[in-house]
């Protein structure tokens, strides 16, 4: 029995899983499993569309007369710098705004809201709230980089304290903490193997990088972006990096291997440390994307499988806030050898005068790979993380994350309808990649469907990069963070989402139906002509205005 | 014991070298052997026979008589019971096959066939709908899109020995009998039909899966693999491409149109039909190459006359599906031009003893077979002209993902080759990526 729109879920058509409804008095206890969730539609403007002509947020002061009496006069800005036209901005009051983002806000969901294991490799996991106390504090917050360093001393030191930390964590030589993310940290990577290869004169012979399919799809992305050549391994039967691939891949042209460890299926690689020596044994250089590294923290480091490269999301692994796509921050950690072609500026500190200095002067340097020193945020953030759990506590990170997997994985393979492809019966590391292939058979019933209807019951879900290698997948990814009592919440759910694609497909199948009503229309997202990422473009492309160009 | 029944459809795979995308009908099976086709089925139901009788000799074998079974059993040495004999052995047909289905289907518990996509409707339409009867397919036929075959016919062989060794064999599952779409076909789609399902015995990578729908590949996508092809070929190259969706849209992107079906060969535009001198030192003119005793037409900008098309010989250009519109070449791609389609294996031979041959092939989707379904024209032979690094097989990440990591498939009819060729193949998957891919046989 389909219901398409169940806003009353207590009533008389209530799902039976969605247990007994709870009297008045009811105790926390009697709460059912599943929750009886309804997302707020709030039908929201664009903030474009609300406000009105001369409507202000925010009234800004007259320069203070004891200001102007300094400067001699009137102030103003320099005739060169003034705008001609003003800016195109909504013109709205400050309550307006905050109900806006506040409803926009309740209808989505994000990891302050809900359980969100479901967005496995992204490492969903709490970014501490007092954190945010150390980069809201105007000591961080009114810095401007372009400040003398004489005068950013503190911060300075953060920075490389927190290389240091990482140096550490990873056992490599130096860290660069200026990437702005995970890709742009491969990207710096890929770049430094550039580098180190044109300064040996086989710039144009060692033109060819290998990664494998289980491997985040930046890896290949930034390679081509460098200007290499990508050869893609794909698994052996086995679901692990296949090492004969490797070893008929490699060659006189092999610059480097970019791989991940575990790979996204959270199956670990014992051999990776023969994949390093086949590819040093041809000339290449081995970089390994940690992305993945939440579970391995204080268990094995790169430099001990022989990397010569690696790099961190910081925004994964150690807290800081995806921020919805960036800005994050990524950390690139490489041998000494690597060391000169490292991005510019470096942070050094000198013993002698007791003193932290930005050295730009490193003329075999890859450049900038975003301005200034970073996403300093998220660094000081990330800083903070770590100094608050110290060196046994970053193993107990890894340790609760994998336990917690582990966990899910056990109650999530129950479940009627899902398998874990590959290794079969061995554990996995912080992540497991599922397949629903037994259930589309029987009922027809896709993995996005299960995730639509998912959304139904509070819950975030993701299936895994395009294409899919693993049939029908899911992509589930605990970490440390989150209670029994949360990952007891998501299996269940899944559980009565299978039972629904058994029993009544075609409640699964049209979901959502207690979510913000909308369902993502790809072709908006794949068609040049017709997406819209800012408000100007959707006026042209959306709206058809003629004005909008 | 077990009782094992064997059909053999005689003139099954009679087109595939001969380039003629298959076989039923006598009209094609005449044309097919005027070519100089030869017949493939006994053979390769024999190869599956002696698979079979290596492992175990624990059956009884029931068959029909002459080429229909008898044949091949005697061959692999196998003691066979003749249960039905066709009323015209020399020229048996569909009818055929489903009498001898029909007269052994009550006292076997496995029947094995022989043939391709048109045999396998055949045995459905024999056994009904409801079939119960273990079914396996050694495969013979020309293209196999239906998932009733072993993958290639010593694996039939293997799993028969299986099924017959009992306990802990092979568990059945329902596989699709398929058939291409020709209705579709005509307007320029290439799709299969579903006609039912039969019981397979299935063991995986040895029984093969269905050939999967196109994925619809972008054309951004497709553009990528042709200019890295495009930047493998030498100038002097021909290039010879396989049937499929995925080949039509790498050559729509060089500025070909050619067929959904058949082996197609390109040349390079305006590189004299690319013939160098250095390749052509016994072609009679310029490049009238002498071909099967036939010259090479010279294509006019145009309609091109194909060569050896099955079809009248100013056969109309394929029709262009919906959204495949003329993508023009992507900058600084060289241009190519069709010089001949639905050639036939000494067709390629010919070609090969005067141009350097690039062949690229694109896998059944879905089923993954590079070779030995639906372009048995790409025979041992032409294979074994081939340099080193000159087979190159195109395929987008989508198409690759889809296998869902079963491997690459081979079945040329020659196993020295076929193991010869397996291990890793490089796929082309774009413009400057590449995937290593497992071959095997």
């Amino acid at each position: 029995m389909s219901a398409p729109f169940d806003t009353h879920p207590a009533g008389p058509t209530a799902h039976p899983a969605a247990g007994p409804v709870a009297p008045e008095d009811a105790r926390i206890a009697d709460k059912p499993a599943l929750r009886r969730f309804h997302q707020a539609s709030w039908d929201e403007k664009l903030i474009f569309e609300l406000g009105s002509p001369g409507e202000r947020g925010v009234l800004v002061p007259d320069v203070d007369p004891e200001i102007t009496e300094a400067l001699g006069g009137a102030v103003e800005v320099p005739a060169a710098l003034r705008r001609t036209t003003a800016p195109a901005l909504p013109e709205i009051g400050q309550q307006q705004v905050l109900r806006h983002y506040l409803r926009l806000s309740q209808e989505t969901l994000g990891a302050d809201l809900n359980v969100d294991v479901g967005q496995g490799t992204c490492t969903m996991k709490y970014s501490p709230k007092v954190n945010d106390r150390f980069v809201t504090d105007e000591r961080i917050a009114g810095l401007h980089p372009l400040q003398d360093e004489s005068t950013v001393q503190g911060v300075l030191e953060i920075l490389h304290r927190l290389e240091g930390l990482l140096k550490e964590v990873s056992g490599m030589d130096r860290v660069s903490l200026q990437p702005g993310a995970g890709s742009a940290a491969i990207y710096a990577n890929v770049a430094m193997i550039r580098a180190y290869f044109a300064d040996r004169g086989e710039a144009r012979t060692r033109d060819e990088i290998i990664t494998t399919v289980f491997s985040h799809p930046s890896n290949a992305a930034c390679a081509k972006t460098a200007g290499f050549k990508v050869i893609t391994l794909h698994p052996d039967a086995d679901g692990y990096p296949d090492i004969e691939a490797l070893r008929a891949a490699v060659g006189p042209r092999t610059a480097a291997l970019l791989i991940t460890n575990p790979e996204d299926t959270g199956i670990y690689n014992p051999r990776i440390a023969e994949f390093v020596d086949i590819v040093h044994a041809a000339g290449g250089l081995a970089a390994y994307d940690q992305a993945n590294a939440n579970g391995i923290l204080g268990i094995t480091r790169a430099r001990d499988a022989g990397f010569d490269l690696c790099h961190f999301n910081l925004h994964k692994t150690f807290s800081t806030p995806h921020a919805c796509g960036g800005p994050a921050a990524g950390a690139c950690g490489v041998t000494e050898a690597l060391a000169p072609y490292l991005p510019r500026p470096t942070v050094e500190y000198d013993a002698d005068r007791g003193r932290h200095r930005l050295d730009g002067d490193r003329p075999h340097s890859v450049g900038k790979i975003r301005p200034h020193h970073g996403v300093v945020p998220n660094l000081v953030r990330a800083y903070a993380w770590i100094m608050s759990l110290g060196a046994d506590g970053l193993r107990e990170v890894a340790e609760t994350a994998v336990l917690n997997n582990n966990y899910l994985l056990h109650k999530v393979k129950q479940i009627r309808g899902v398998s874990v492809p590959y290794a079969t019966g061995r554990p996995r590391v912080e992540q497991v990649r599922y397949s629903w292939e037994q259930l589309n058979a029987d009922t027809g019933v896709h993995s996005e469907q299960i995730g639509l209807r998912a959304a139904d019951f509070g819950a975030h879900y993701w299936t895994s990069h395009h294409p899919y290698l693993v049939p029908e997948p899911m992509t589930l990814e605990p970490t440390e963070s989150y209670s029994r009592a949360d990952l007891d919440e998501y299996a269940a759910i899944l559980a009565e989402v299978a039972r629904e694609a058994y029993e009544d497909p075609e409640t699964v199948r049209t979901a959502p139906h207690r979510s913000t009503v909308h369902r993502v229309r790809p072709e908006a997202l794949d068609d040049p002509a017709r997406w819209s990422p800012s408000w100007r473009t959707y006026r042209r492309k959306v709206l058809g205005a003629a004005d909008a160009t | 014991m077990i009782r094992l029944g064997l059909v053999v459809n005689p003139v099954a795979g009679l087109g595939g070298r001969v380039g003629l995308g298959g076989s039923d009908g006598t009209r094609t099976q005449r044309r097919a052997l005027e070519r100089g086709a030869v017949p493939c089925a006994v053979d390769r139901s024999t190869a599956a026979l002696a698979e079979l009788a290596r492992r175990t000799r624990d059956v009884e074998l029931l068959t029909a008589s002459g080429a229909m079974g008898e044949a091949s059993a005697r061959a692999a040495g196998l003691p066979a019971r003749v249960v039905h004999r066709p009323r015209r052995p020399g020229a048996t047909g569909p009818r055929d096959t489903v009498e001898a289905v029909r007269a052994l289907a009550d006292d076997v518990d496995l029947l094995l066939f022989a043939g391709g996509d048109g045999t396998a409707r055949d045995v459905l339409e024999a056994l009904g709908e409801e079939a119960r009867l273990p079914v396996l397919g050694i495969p013979t036929g020309v293209k196999m899109h239906s998932a009733v075959f072993a993958v290639n016919p010593r694996a039939a062989g293997e799993i028969a020995a299986g099924w017959a060794s009992g306990s802990g064999g092979p568990r059945l599952r329902p596989a699709e009998v398929m058939d291409r779409d020709e209705a579709e076909l005509r307007r320029g789609r290439l799709t299969s039909r579903l006609y039912g399902w039969l019981p397979v015995p299935y063991v995986p990578v040895r029984v093969q899966q269905r050939k999967a729908g196109s994925t619809g590949a972008s054309p951004e996508a497709l553009g990528g693999i042709a200019a890295e092809l495009a930047s493998r070929a030498g100038a002097e190259d021909l290039l010879i491409l396989g049937p499929g969706t995925t080949t039509r849209a790498v050559a729509a992107a060089l500025g070909a149109e050619i067929p959904l079906t058949g082996v197609t060969a390109l040349v390079r535009a305006g590189g004299g039909n690319g013939c160098g001198a250095s390749h052509c030192g016994d072609c009679p003119s310029a490049c009238g190459c002498a071909v099967a005793d036939r010259a090479v037409p010279r294509a006019p900008d145009g309609a091109l006359p194909p060569l050896g098309s099955p079809r009248a010989a100013l056969a109309p250009p394929p029709p262009r599906p919906p959204g495949a519109a003329a993508h023009p070449p992507p900058p600084g791609l060289p241009p190519y031009r069709t010089l001949a389609t639905h050639l036939t294996s000494a067709h390629l031979r010919a070609l090969a003893r005067h141009h350097p041959l690039l062949l690229a092939l694109s896998p059944v989707g879905g089923q993954g077979f590079l070779l030995g379904r639906g372009n048995q024209q790409i025979s041992p032979e032409v294979l074994r002209t081939l340099a080193p690094g000159k087979l190159l097989v195109l395929a987008t990440e989508a198409k690759l993902a889809a296998l869902h990591g079963r491997p690459l498939l081979i079945d040329t009819g020659d196993d020295a080759l076929d193991a010869e060729l397996s291990g890793y193949a490089t796929v082309l998957t774009g413009r400057g990526r590449t995937a290593l891919y497992r071959l095997s046989h």
